[in-house]
C-alpha cells in the first residue's frame, strides 16, 4: 500500500482567523479514511485546500508524490481546480451542488467534461444508472426534481464519471434521513472495494463515517487531536464521548 | 388595408425590430448569468460592428453594379465582422474586467462604462462624426404579399435573426462546451471541479455575445444610419429586454427582445402614442416589469444567501 495523498504541516485562514493550525495526515491507497470532527472544526476548510479552492498559509499537499500545493511564508502556489480532475481526484461539495437546472444526464455528462471520448462517456453513464437506478429513470429531469438523497447520489456518480483515484466527500450524510444516508455509505463501500477508488471523507456522523473506514481522523479547533485505525477510534473513550454520545 | 392586413404588417415590422433586440439582449443576459455583471460596453460592440461590417462590404462590392455579388459580399462582411468583434469582446474582458474580477461589483461596471466611452469617441474619431448608410445589398423595393407590404430587408433581418437564436439555443443546450456554459452560470467553483476553465467559458461567452451584438448591429444599420452613438440607445433597449425577459436567462432575453419589438410596433400603431415617444415605451415596459415581476418574465427570484 502506498500513499496516496499526503498533507504536510498546513494552515488556512480566513482573515485573521485561522481555520487550520498546522494539520499534517495522510490517505493510503485503497483506504476509506474518515474525518470526524463538529461543526466549524474546520473539515470543509481541509477538503476546500486540497482541491484548490482555499489557498494555504503554510505546508504543503501531495497527491502521489505530485505537490498539489504549497506555501512559503505566506505565498502560496498551487495547481487550478479545474486541472485536479485530470489527475484524478474528485469531490463530492457539501450540500451536494448539482446543477439544479441541469438535467440527470447532463450533471452526468458534467462530471466527464475531461473525457473526450463520447463512447467512454456513454458507457460510464449506462454504469451510473445501473448502479444507481434512480438516476437512471429520471436521466431527463431536471436535477432540482430529485430529494436531497438522490441529489446526493447524483453528486456522487457525477464525481465517478472522471473515473477518480481519490474520492473526496463533503458531509455526504448532511441533512438526509438515517436510512438514505446508510444506503450512501454501503454504495462507497461497494465503489471502493469493486472500482478500487481510495475514498476521504469528512462527516459529522461519526458512527457511521467511522464503521465504514479503515482510518480516522478526529478535529477540533483546526487541529488533528486524533488518528487511529477507525475501528479503534471507535472503542476510543474520548470519541465516544464527545461524538458517539455514549 | 383591412384591419386584419395592418394587424400583420405591424407584427412583421414588430418582429424585425424584436429579433434585433433579441440578437444584442444576449449578449447582455449570457454575460451577466456568469459574471453577474452588466457589460455597459455591449452596446458599443454592435456599432464597431456596423462600421466594420459596412467598411468589408463596401470594400468587397468595390465599383461593381448591384447584383448577386452585393448579396454574397454582405453576408461575407457580416461574418467577418462578427469575427473580429468575438475578438474585440474577448480581448476587452481580458483588458479590462478580467483584472477586476475579485474587486467589488461596481468596480468592472465603471470598467465597462469607461471602455464604452472609449469606444464611441473612439470610432468618432476614426471615422468622424457625420452619419453614414449602409447600402441595402439587393433592391429593397417592398414586396406585396396578401396585402402587406414586406422589404426584402426585413426579411432578411427575421432570417437571420431566427438562425442566429436557434444556432445559439443548439449551442447551449447540446453541445459539450454549451452545456459547461450553464454549469458554469450556476455554480462556477462547482464547475472548475469538474475540469471546467471559467476563464476559458467567460471568454467564449463574451465572444458569442459580441459576435451576436455585431450582426444585430449589421443588422439594424439597415434601418437606421451608422455614426458613433447608434448603440447607445439601441444597447439600452435590448439590455431592458434582457431584464424584462429576466437576466441570465437566454430564452428570456430573446423572449424579451421580440416583445419589446412587438410593443413598441404595436404600441405607436394601435394606442396612437406618438412616434417621438417610441422611445419611451421600452422604459415604461421596464418599471412594469420591475414593479410586478422584478426578476423578469421568465427570471428566477434569486435567494440571497447568507
Amino acid at each position: 500500500m502506498s500513499e496516496l495523498l499526503k498533507i504536510d504541516n498546513i494552515s488556512v485562514s480566513y482573515g485573521n482567523i485561522s481555520a487550520l493550525k498546522g494539520v499534517s495526515m495522510s490517505v493510503q491507497e485503497g483506504e476509506i479514511v474518515s474525518l470526524i470532527g463538529a461543526n466549524g472544526a474546520g473539515k470543509s476548510t481541509l477538503l476546500k485546500s486540497i482541491v484548490g479552492l482555499e489557498p494555504l498559509k503554510e505546508g504543503s499537499i501531495s497527491f502521489r508524490g505530485e505537490v498539489l500545493g504549497q506555501a512559503k511564508g505566506g505565498h502560496y502556489k498551487g495547481v487550478p481546480t479545474n486541472l485536479l480532475v485530470r489527475k484524478g481526484v474528485a469531490l463530492v461539495p457539501e450540500g451536494r451542488r448539482v446543477f439544479a437546472d441541469l438535467t440527470i444526464e447532463e450533471n452526468l455528462d458534467m462530471g466527464a467534461f475531461m473525457v473526450r471520448e463520447d463512447s467512454v462517456v456513454q458507457q460510464r453513464k449506462e454504469e451510473m444508472y445501473e448502479f444507481f437506478p434512480i438516476l437512471g429513470n429520471r436521466r431527463k429531469q431536471k436535477s432540482r426534481s430529485l430529494s436531497g438523497g438522490e441529489q446526493q447520489m447524483l453528486a456522487v456518480a457525477r464525481a465517478l464519471m472522471s473515473n477518480p483515484t481519490l474520492l473526496l466527500l463533503d458531509e455526504p450524510g448532511l441533512g438526509l434521513a438515517p436510512l438514505i444516508v446508510q444506503d450512501i455509505f454501503n454504495k462507497l463501500a461497494i465503489i471502493n472495494r469493486e472500482n478500487k477508488v481510495t475514498i476521504f471523507i469528512v462527516e459529522q456522523n461519526a458512527r457511521l463515517a467511522l464503521k465504514s473506514s479503515d482510518m480516522g481522523y478526529v478535529m477540533e479547533n483546526g487541529r488533528i487531536v486524533l488518528a487511529d485505525k477507525a475501528k479503534a477510534l471507535l472503542k476510543n473513550a474520548q470519541v465516544r464521548a464527545a461524538y458517539l454520545g455514549e | 388595408m383591412s384591419s386584419i392586413a395592418e394587424f400583420f404588417q405591424h407584427l412583421v415590422n414588430g418582429l424585425t425590430l424584436g429579433g434585433i433586440y433579441a440578437l444584442i439582449a444576449l449578449g447582455y443576459t449570457m454575460v451577466y448569468g456568469i459574471l453577474k455583471f452588466i457589460n455597459f460596453a455591449h452596446g458599443d460592440i454592435l456599432m464597431v460592428g456596423a462600421y466594420t461590417g459596412m467598411f468589408i462590404f463596401n470594400f468587397l462590392r468595390g465599383n461593381s453594379a448591384m447584383g448577386p455579388w452585393w448579396f454574397i459580399a454582405f453576408l461575407i462582411a457580416m461574418l467577418a465582422s462578427m469575427l473580429i468583434c468575438a475578438g474585440l469582446g474577448m480581448t476587452i474582458e481580458k483588458l479590462a474586467y478580467k483584472p477586476l474580477r475579485k474587486a467589488t461589483r461596481l468596480a468592472p461596471l465603471l470598467s465597462a462604462i469607461g471602455v464604452s466611452f472609449m469606444l464611441s469617441n473612439g470610432a468618432a474619431w476614426a471615422w468622424g462624426t457625420q452619419s453614414r448608410k449602409l447600402d441595402y445589398p439587393f433592391d429593397n423595393t417592398p414586396l406585396n404579399i396578401f396585402g402587406i407590404s414586406i422589404a426584402p430587408h426585413q426579411i432578411l433581418i427575421l432570417v437571420v435573426a431566427t438562425i442566429m437564436m436557434v444556432a445559439l439555443t443548439l449551442f447551449v443546450s447540446k453541445s459539450r462546451m454549451g452545456k459547461a456554459m450553464r454549469a458554469t452560470s450556476l455554480d462556477q467553483s462547482t464547475a472548475k471541479l469538474m475540469g471546467i476553465n471559467s476563464d476559458q467559458i467567460i471568454s467564449l461567452t463574451f465572444g458569442i455575445g459580441s459576435a451576436l451584438a455585431a450582426c444585430g448591429g449589421m443588422l439594424i444599420a439597415l434601418d437606421i444610419k451608422v455614426y458613433a452613438t447608434m448603440g447607445t440607445m439601441v444597447g439600452l433597449k435590448a439590455f431592458v429586454a434582457a431584464v424584462v425577459g429576466g437576466i441570465g436567462n437566454i430564452g428570456g432575453a430573446m423572449l424579451g427582445g421580440l416583445l419589446l419589438g412587438l410593443l413598441e410596433t404595436f404600441g405607436i400603431a394601435l394606442l396612437g402614442i406618438p412616434t417621438s415617444y417610441k422611445d419611451a415605451i421600452a422604459f415604461a415596459v421596464l418599471i412594469i416589469v420591475l414593479l410586478v415581476k422584478p426578476e423578469g418574465i421568465m427570471g428566477k427570484a434569486e435567494k440571497e444567501k447568507v
